[in-house]
């Protein structure tokens, strides 16, 4: 579970998180959605301690972000920041291979590659495991990035955005893989998704900010409805209801 | 792959060695052997240093352009070292012990480069902005030197002046031990830090998400390269570009990033170019003091192409 209680943060002067409430239980998928510039990223860093507390506290399944040791938070909650920069020269293997830092300090197990194997297999990245990474396309990299996210093995998954670069088929398959891991192996996956059919169809649980704050907390159902989007994104939509899901007609 | 190549740059550099230990030797056999033997010792120190400090400072500083020198680290060294002629005046600083002297000289390095780079390290800056203010601190620490150089009477200066191009032929032997020491010390250290050198060139955030406590990892680092650049500079002075020559060459043979192989490949081709090319500068070319130039004039060129080459990616 990731109790998130009073946190506050402003850089400089400017406020940009007001007094956040939040738990998000342990396993299944959460999405968080908002408005650009809502504070979404900004929350993640906190909970992936990117960043220091400034007010409150962040707990997850009772460890304390600012006074856990970082390599010990590092085999719980793994980040994927929504600007990751890479390294030049390296190849997608020892990319990925770097998820697995927190288990080894570097030193790769039999059991280490067998996990790193099984990220890039989930990815379909195995053609490209030994390629450079700065020859992959945008979407290639941002699926060797996933992986290694993934390869970390934590129970606490944070993706900012991971839907960025991929086309229909990945964003597809990746949403596909994260129910699989919340099903199957008990992950807790926090997603920040701006395709809200993608929210709706895979997660089971949305989480809407705007202006730094909460302001919507529950199932698809109970956010996706015209009202509350109108709330947060500022604009009327159509809903309608698709194999029992929302589908929110945005685009039109 | 890239460790058949590990293994012809130690076969280059061992051949290196034995051409500068035996290549015209004549006279008191014995007596030059050990001259030599010595110079080498201090040849490889440098080289080994070199590498060091400049994989592990473009690691830390993400990008490959950047060296502790065109950052001004060695310019600090001598700094310091002037600094402490002022302070304690001519006979004072001969007076004191070498190891002791050095020992200081490294501690100040250390204690300067932490306050001046540390806080440009905490998050990673643009690379025009780091470049602009590493040249901007290296013309400081330059100009704070010739002050102090100004300030203190012409017969102390006489024992604070150091040569503003390195010279590979006078290295100094008297801190040889200690060198070797901080040398072997910082290499072993570096060895160490390897996988963590991995991971830090990921960036801040990237090494935090996987247990990188960062200011203190950085700050670990940047010791390691002040008393590796610390060694370099008191054995044979500034060397601006040599570093950077050195890495990008190894870069390029290796072509991995990858610190388990680039640590290595970078302190091989450092002995391969600098005892090799001391070689062939005393023996074949009969001028040993233009070596540092013609790696200067080398390195320089190479600076030139990869920040037109880098701007233009
Ligand atoms: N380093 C910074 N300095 C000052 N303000 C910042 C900084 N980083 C973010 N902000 C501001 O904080 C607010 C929240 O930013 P954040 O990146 O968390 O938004 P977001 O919800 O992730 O938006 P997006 O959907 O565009 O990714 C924005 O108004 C942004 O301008
Ligand atoms: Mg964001």
């Amino acid at each position: 579970m990731i109790r998130i209680e009073n946190v506050s943060l402003r850089y400089r002067t400017t406020p940009i998180l007001h007094d956040i409430d939040l738990t998000i239980p342990k396993g299944g998928v959460t999405a968080l959605i908002g408005p650009n510039g809502a504070g979404k990223s900004s929350l993640l860093s906190l909970i992936a301690r990117l960043q220091p507390l400034q007010t409150g506290s962040i707990t997850i399944d009772g460890l304390g972000v600012d006074s856990t040791p970082s390599p010990e938070l590092a085999k719980v909650v793994a980040l994927l920041r929504q600007d990751s920069v890479i390294a030049s020269r390296l190849r997608v293997r020892e990319l990925v291979g770097f998820g697995r830092f927190p288990h080894g300090r570097g030193r790769l197990t039999q059991e280490d590659c067998n996990i790193v194997n099984q990220s890039l297999r989930q990815l379909d990245l195995t053609d490209f495991a030994d390629r450079f990474m700065e020859t992959l396309s945008g979407g290639q990299r941002q699926r060797a990035l996933v992986a290694m996210t993934l390869a970390q093995g934590t129970d606490y998954i944070l993706l900012d955005e991971p839907l960025n670069n991929l086309d229909m088929y990945y964003a597809r398959t990746l949403m596909q893989a994260l129910r699989a891991i919340a099903d199957e192996n008990g992950k807790t996956v926090v997603i920040v998704l701006h395709d809200i059919n993608q929210a709706s169809a895979y997660a089971d649980r949305i989480v809407a900010m705007k202006g730094g704050r909460v302001v919507g907390d529950g199932t698809p159902a109970a956010i996706f409805t015209p009202d509350v989007l109108e709330g947060i994104f500022g604009f009327r939509m159509r809903v309608e209801t698709f194999d029992g899901k929302p589908l929110v007609l945005h685009h039109l | 792959m890239p460790d058949r190549r590990l293994i012809a740059l130690g076969v280059a550099a061992v051949a290196c060695m034995v051409a500068f230990l035996l290549t015209g030797l004549r006279g008191n056999i014995a007596f030059v052997l050990e001259l030599r033997a010595i110079k080498l010792a201090a040849l490889l120190q440098v080289g080994v240093s070199i590498a060091i400090s400049t994989v592990i400072f473009q690691t830390v500083t993400g990008n490959r352009i950047l060296t502790p020198s065109i950052m001004g680290l060695d310019a600090l060294y001598l700094f310091g070292q002037m600094l402490m002629v002022f302070l304690l005046g001519g006979i004072g600083y001969v007076s004191l012990d070498p190891w002791l002297k050095f020992g200081v000289e490294i501690l100040t390095l250390m204690a300067l480069a932490c306050t001046l780079l540390l806080p440009m390290l905490k998050r990673r800056l643009d690379m025009g902005l780091m470049l602009l203010a590493g040249v901007i601190l290296g013309v400081l620490f330059r100009s704070l030197h010739s002050l102090l150089a100004r300030l203190i009477d012409p017969n102390e200066f006489a024992v604070a002046q150091s040569a503003s191009f390195a010279n590979f032929n006078a290295v100094r032997s008297d801190l040889l031990i200690f060198a070797t020491l901080v040398t072997a010390g910082a290499a072993v250290l570096a060895w160490r830090a390897r996988h963590i050198l991995d991971i830090v060139s990921l960036g801040s955030d990237a090494a935090t998400s996987l247990g990188i406590s960062w200011v203190r990892t950085v700050t670990g680092l940047l010791l390691l390269v002040s008393g590796s650049v610390a060694v370099s500079t008191a054995l044979v002075g500034p060397v601006a570009f040599f570093g950077l020559l050195v890495v990008a060459l190894a870069e390029r043979i290796v072509d991995t990033r990858r610190h388990a192989v680039l640590l290595p490949a970078a302190a091989l081709i450092a002995i391969v170019v600098l005892v090799g090319g001391q070689t062939l500068f005393q023996h074949a070319l009969g001028n040993s003091s233009a070596l540092s130039v013609v790696i200067e004039f080398i390195g320089g060129i190479l600076f030139l192409l990869l920040l037109i080459l880098g701007s233009r990616r």
